[in-house]
């Protein structure tokens, strides 16, 4: 995956294209926002990761300005602004995701290989997703694991949708909310792993292998355990 | 704390300049110049009226004279006008006559000088002349009117307007004088006005250096009067208390953070410190280094939490409030936290009326709701086996919707209600659980922009609290029966009142 960081930060820029460069990522770092649109629309990125406060060109007017150009690129923006309304101006600048900083470089590389995935799936959504022994369909509202039937109530079956829709990718309790939720507010305490944990006890309890992976200091990932 | 700005030097021995440039001397001398303008007009428009009433009243005699004059010569020819003109001559108080020969000499009358030419026109004039019984130095002013008689002979008759004149000497003197006295009574008046207005304008000013020198609690003196100045004393003193208000939140986090952010900083260098020195394996390394970003993430929370109230208090997050279906909202929230509740052997009871709207925004009213949740589920456990159970309603009370949440905990005793609002105030018994004393703070912050207002109460036992906030005003959309529903049985509602 090729990743452009528009970040005025030095250090936080280093830092970003060094973690993402360990991962396995090509990660490339534009120092302003006049020489990030230049580099963005030279094209060939993936995603972008744009700070929202920089020199010469603010992030949301580089991502509106691509967005004229008819550039779809997936675009992150990093804010040190986290206010509710600060994210609603974000996502109507063209912006897909949005993460307040400080954040865990686990949170940031989670978002962006989903929305890296994106890019290249389908318009439309498969009916069905298959994980291994794993089935879900979407519009039977069936769950089925080697062929039995699992009983699912309607959020946690969006919750196991939303893992499976992005199986083999990470996915932070911060995700979840957001996606399977809509919230996008702190809820305090752990309200997300007990949810996964009522899932999982539905999804795995009984087979040999788990397909609802704990991703330390991260968050979950659906992989079929026998892989 | 030091003055932003340097303060006006003030001098008491400049009193009068500065009596001078107040705004109330200056309306005063602007009011003062149109009065008596127009009183000059006033006056000038009598005088010139009463003068021209006069010289209508002198002229229409001196045309009957001549006219009975002329009607004389006529029937009983010269002699008998001369004859006539000298009886009339005599006579006192009697009007001015002068008979003459067509080459212009003297025949009859009271008349010794007048300006040479006057005679040739004929018609009115006026002249200054003399009396034969005066002498020619002490000229008085006339209308005289020349008649030619038949033969060439002049007929002069006039009137003295020295009467029309003094009127109009003393209208001018009056207008002088009640000039004078106007300027004296309004420069008396405006100095009066002035002074007192400006006393109070200085009152208010001092006390304004006063708190610009840091005497925040300082207020204008209201003189209970009523007028402009009062209301500006009240509005500035209103204005006074919030700036006062805003001033303690933000002494308040400052404290906060110095007190409340200092300890877990701390903790996170003691740690980092007791790793560096003591941990001997990669391991011991790796678990002291999580346990530093654990600390340094509850840090962030912290400070987004305080962020969030204080923004909240600045009350700048209204431009994202729309219409909410909060009754949706509850539910979900309530949902997201049901399997927390059971595994805290909680029941977590929704008491939901459907379609209850308000005006605001979304995630902050979710936020608030989940923060008074999850404070439920960690102090809502029943003391003594009690009912196990937190109850999240919402309801329309009149023109409000009423949120609540309630447990069967041990509560807050009343005298600490007020207290729990403010930030980092945690209860000795809370201190056992996990938190930051800043959730209910943020949801009074909350209820606060939504101008709504938050109450705690008691459940017996336990806690209540409870969001009261101003019901939307129902769109007519709203009360179309959902998709499903059969129509028939929906009563008509035309008023677009939702029926509860």
């Amino acid at each position: 995956m090729r990743l452009l960081i528009v970040e005025d930060d030095a250090e936080a820029a280093a830092y970003l294209t060094k973690a993402f460069r360990e991962v396995g990522h090509v990660a490339d770092h534009a120092p302003d926002g006049l020489e990030g649109y230049a580099m963005a629309e030279g094209g060939g990125y993936d995603v972008l990761v744009i700070d929202r406060m920089l020199p010469r060109l603010d992030g949301l007017s580089l991502i509106r300005s691509l967005r004229e150009q008819k550039d779809e690129t997936p675009a992150l923006i990093l804010s040190a602004l986290a206010q509710v309304d600060d994210r609603v101006k974000g996502l109507r600048a063209g912006g897909d995701d949005y993460l307040p900083k400080p954040y865990a470089f686990s949170e940031l590389l989670a978002r962006v290989e989903v929305l890296a995935r994106r890019r290249g799936a389908p318009a439309a959504e498969p009916t069905t997703y298959r994980v291994g022994e794993l089935l879900l369909d979407r519009l039977a509202h069936r769950v089925t694991r080697e062929g039995q039937e699992i009983v699912l109530q309607p959020r946690e079956f969006r919750l196991l949708e939303y893992l499976m829709k992005h199986a083999g990718q990470v996915v932070t309790r911060t995700m979840l909310l957001e996606n399977v939720w809509d919230y996008h507010f702190d809820p305090q305490t752990n309200v997300i792993d007990v949810h996964v944990s009522r899932l999982r006890s539905k999804i795995d309890k009984g087979f040999e292998h788990p397909m609802i992976h704990t991703i330390r200091g991260a968050g979950y990932m659906v992989r079929d355990g026998t892989l | 704390m030091t003055a932003p700005f340097e303060a006006p030097q003030r001098k008491r021995s400049k009193f009068l300049p500065t009596l001078f440039r107040t705004t109330a001397f200056k309306l005063t001398a602007v009011y003062l110049v149109i009065f008596a303008l127009f009183a000059a007009f006033v006056l000038g428009y009598v005088a010139w009226n009463a003068q021209r009433l006069l010289s209508d009243q002198i002229r229409s005699i001196i045309d009957a004279e001549i006219q009975g004059l002329a009607e004389q010569a006529r029937q009983g020819g010269i002699r008998r006008l001369v004859n006539i003109v000298e009886r009339r001559s005599r006579a006192p108080g009697a009007s001015l006559y002068l008979v003459t020969t067509p080459v212009g000499e003297r025949v009859a009358g009271n008349v010794e000088a007048i300006p040479p030419g006057t005679l040739d026109k004929t018609g009115e004039s006026e002249i200054e002349y003399a009396r034969t019984s005066e002498t020619i130095d002490t000229p008085s002013h006339a209308i005289v009117r020349v008649f030619v008689l038949p033969a060439g002979f002049r007929l002069l008759v006039g009137r003295d307007v020295e009467e029309r004149d003094r009127l109009g000497a003393v209208i001018r003197r009056a207008i002088g004088w009640s000039f004078a006295l106007i300027f004296v009574l309004g420069c008396f008046a405006s100095w009066f006005v002035a002074r007192r207005v400006l006393r109070r304008i200085d009152g208010m000013t001092e006390t304004a250096h006063g708190i610009m020198e840091g005497d925040l609690k300082g207020r204008l003196a209201i003189a209970g009067t009523g007028d402009e100045l009062d209301r500006l004393a009240l509005n500035l003193n209103a204005m006074l208390d919030r700036i006062g208000e805003l001033m303690a939140g933000m002494q308040q986090v400052t404290d906060n953070i110095a007190h409340d952010l200092k300890t877990p900083l701390t903790r996170l260098r003691n740690r980092a410190e007791e790793a560096l020195r003591t941990a001997k394996s990669p391991d011991a390394l790796r678990a002291a280094l999580d346990g530093a970003i654990e600390e340094a993430d509850n840090l962030i929370r912290v400070f987004n939490a305080l962020l969030m109230i204080a923004r909240l208090e600045a009350g700048r997050v209204s431009d994202t409030m729309a219409d909410l279906d909060l009754s949706e909202i509850v539910s979900g929230v309530a949902e997201l936290y049901e399997p927390l509740a059971e595994e805290a052997g909680l029941a977590l009871v929704g008491d939901v009326a459907p379609g209850l709207h308000i005006v605001g925004n979304r995630e902050l009213i979710g936020q608030a709701l989940a923060n008074l949740i999850d404070n439920a589920l960690k102090y809502g456990r029943p003391q003594d086996g009690g009912e196990a159970a937190v109850t999240v309603a919402a309801r329309r009370v009149g023109e409000e919707i009423e949120l609540s949440v309630a447990d069967r905990g041990a509560g807050i005793p009343e005298a600490d209600r007020g207290r729990v609002l403010d930030r980092f105030v945690r209860l000795d018994d809370s201190r056992s659980q996990p938190g930051f004393g800043l959730g209910l703070s943020m949801v009074a912050g909350v209820v606060r922009l939504h101008g709504g207002t938050l109450r705690l109460e008691d459940n017996a036992p336990g806690l209540r609290a409870v969001i009261a906030l101003p019901a939307a005003r129902p769109k007519p959309v709203e009360t179309l029966p959902p998709p499903g529903s059969e129509s028939s049985t929906a009563a008509p509602n035309p008023a677009g009142v939702p029926s509860l």
